[in-house]
């Protein structure tokens, strides 16, 4: 997202940055994305956000884990190395839940963190979009494109809502 | 935000604080020079830990003679060590991902260290198992590996096998829950530093901004991971159990292994979480995080799992006897009147009869009280595993055989080393990294205020 033109202003509470954000949707603004040391409850609503779609690649994990073990255990254990231990049968499915559990739970874990990663493009080389705000610490802070024939107008409403440090800025600056 | 307490909810946290405050307050910790207390502890655990590495480097070279074990009893501190540690892993866990799940807004200020103390406790309990193997340069054995040596693979029935994807998979995703949960908070340490420590603290903190978008789903992939680290607690001990469980041993072959081993293992790991905090929230000024409420809530938790542990001592006891099989009554009258009654006894009344003190609120609000309990509930609990692992061994099926057992210098003080390891890592941790969960305490901050 770097090189995006942004104006951003910021609230000390974050009911005043949620109220703002939805009366600039009300307004017919749309907010870039919201930047807050905390999720603010609410603001998927008022960012007009869908919910999350992790929870599906995070079964798809989950199955490909369970069924990448199981099948592989049970090659191992009757097709390419059968081991008589105490002549109990080779395809002692009960036997092999216990390890098709704890792969199931490392694929799905691993999977779905880095699909989050990849997916918000988070990495060790990023650079924040928006940093210098104070939105680690205790700021909450809206920000919207800029480049619009509403550039005037959306000034004007940041300074309605008490906003406060309202500034331009470029993402990932 | 006034400072007026709710009638019905007490807040989190205490002492008014704003959001800038708990930010200073937990930053400050590894930002400025660390008191001359956290010099001596990490001197002295660091000596530990040299022991505990010299004995190990010992026993590696000379072989595993150098410990007390014999034909007879071939398990004994080793993998009562093992299971301890795995053990007081459990409740790191179980305060991040089950209290998560029920919503236990408390948590927020404990279960950053909690997850340290998992992972340097699994540390701990690894070792422990690689040095048994007595060449443990040969320990990726244990791993299905596509090899050379004809078509070869481990045997996926052992449940020793079964231990080594269940602690592996432990430490990989309480790793990840746990680094996942710190992102956040290294951007928050990352926006007040300066110059090195500022370009390690971004990388680390794999360029986050409280992105909303990046937030939404944050939340959902936090709570995906504490819904899968929620069976998987559950899963580890349960495994651990069945090492003992599936065998022919007295005493050890009883299907209450599972349930029996997890409660014991959240009991144990609760009193370690007590006795971390309560030392580390005076040495570092923390007492308005983790409050005498907080205290209070653990010593809660310590009270019921003593319950299911002495329930489940009794329930041993009761199916020993209604079994009518002679040798598993001879094994636990011989753990209550045996050569190693003490330990027996020692473990009934550090961990049924002491936590019954917790009943008491005043108790469970003095914080000396509640410390030397929560020492005693870990040696209550170290005796329990010695006397499950070392008495069902050392007398059974044929009394030829029936020796028994003294650890060696060596194995008492690789001992002492993995305490070392685990309070060098920890003291390492507070100095270092966010201890609180800014973000987390931030978002609980006006519970309990009007």
């Amino acid at each position: 997202m770097a090189g995006i033109r942004l104006l951003v202003g910021g609230w000390d509470r974050p009911e005043a940055a949620l109220g703002a954000a939805r009366a600039a949707r009300a307004a017919g603004f749309k907010v870039h994305d919201a930047y807050t040391p905390f999720p603010v409850h609410g603001m998927d609503e008022a960012l007009g956000l869908g919910p999350s779609w992790l929870g599906k690649a995070c079964l798809a994990f989950a199955l490909l884990g369970l069924t990448g073990a199981l099948s592989f255990e049970f090659w191992v254990s009757v097709f390419d190395w059968p081991m008589n231990v105490g002549g109990k049968p080779f395809d002692a499915s009960p036997a092999l839940i216990p390890v098709a559990f704890e792969l199931t739970v490392l694929a799905a874990g691993l999977g779905t963190v880095a699909t989050f990663l990849v997916f918000r493009g988070l990495s060790p080389v990023r650079l924040p979009e928006v940093s210098g705000q104070g939105v680690t610490d205790d700021r909450f802070v809206l920000a919207f494109a800029l480049g619009g024939k509403d550039d005037a107008r959306l000034k004007a409403f940041l300074g309605e809502h008490g906003a406060r440090d309202v500034r331009e800025l470029e993402a990932g600056r | 935000m006034s400072a007026t307490a709710s009638e019905l909810r007490e807040p989190l946290v205490d002492g008014d604080k704003s959001y800038r405050d708990v930010t200073a307050d937990v930053c400050r910790i590894a930002e400025g020079t660390p008191a001359p207390l956290w010099y001596g502890g990490l001197a002295v655990s660091a000596t530990a830990l040299g022991v505990g590495a010299v004995l190990v480097v010992h026993q590696v070279w000379t072989g595993i003679g150098a410990w007390g074990l014999n034909k007879t009893v071939g398990w004994s501190w080793d993998i009562t060590n093992f299971v301890f540690w795995v053990g007081i892993g459990h409740a790191g866990t179980l305060i991040s991902a089950i209290l998560f799940l029920f919503r236990q807004r408390w948590r927020t200020s404990i279960n950053r260290s909690a997850e340290a103390m998992t992972l340097f406790a699994v540390m701990c309990a690894g070792i422990f198992p690689l040095i048994h193997m007595g060449r443990p340069w040969l320990a990726y054995w244990v791993m299905p590996y596509p090899n050379p040596m004809g078509p070869l693979w481990v045997n996926f029935r052992s449940p020793l096998l079964w231990d080594v994807f269940a602690i592996s998979t432990y430490f990989t995703i309480s790793a990840v829950f746990w680094y996942f949960g710190l992102v956040p908070d290294l951007a928050t340490m990352r926006d007040r530093a300066t110059g090195l420590r500022k370009r390690v603290l971004s990388a680390a903190s794999l360029g986050w901004d409280g992105s909303h978008r990046t937030w939404q789903h944050y939340e959902t992939v936090y709570l995906l991971l504490a819904g899968l680290a929620t069976p998987l607690v559950f899963s580890v001990h349960t495994i651990v159990s069945f090492d003992f469980a599936t065998s022919v041993i007295p005493g050890w072959h009883t299907t209450i292994f599972p349930p029996y081993f997890v409660c014991g293992a959240i009991f144990s790991g609760f009193a370690m979480v007590l006795t971390l905090m309560l030392v580390a929230r005076k040495a570092v000024r923390l007492e308005n995080y983790i409050t005498l409420r907080h205290v209070d809530a653990m010593c809660k938790v310590i009270l019921l799992t003593s319950m299911i542990v002495g329930l489940a001592y009794g329930t041993e006891l009761f199916t020993s006897w209604y079994s009518a099989n002679p040798y598993e009554q001879f094994a636990f009258l011989n753990r209550m009147r045996g050569p190693y009654k003490a330990y027996y006894w020692t473990m009934v009344f550090c961990n049924v009869v002491v936590p019954q003190l917790f009943w008491s609120q005043r108790v469970r609000r003095t914080v000396p009280a509640v410390f030397v309990m929560s020492l005693l509930v870990n040696v209550g609990m170290w005796m329990e595993r010695f006397v499950i692992i070392t008495t069902s061994l050392h007398r059974d099926y044929l009394p030829s055989s029936w020796i028994l057992y003294h650890p060696t210098y060596v194995e008492v003080g690789t001992f002492v080393g993995s305490f070392g390891l685990f309070f060098t890592m920890f003291f390492l941790f507070c100095r270092f990294l966010p201890m609180v969960a800014i973000s987390e305490v931030k978002g609980v901050l006006d519970y309990g205020r009007h």
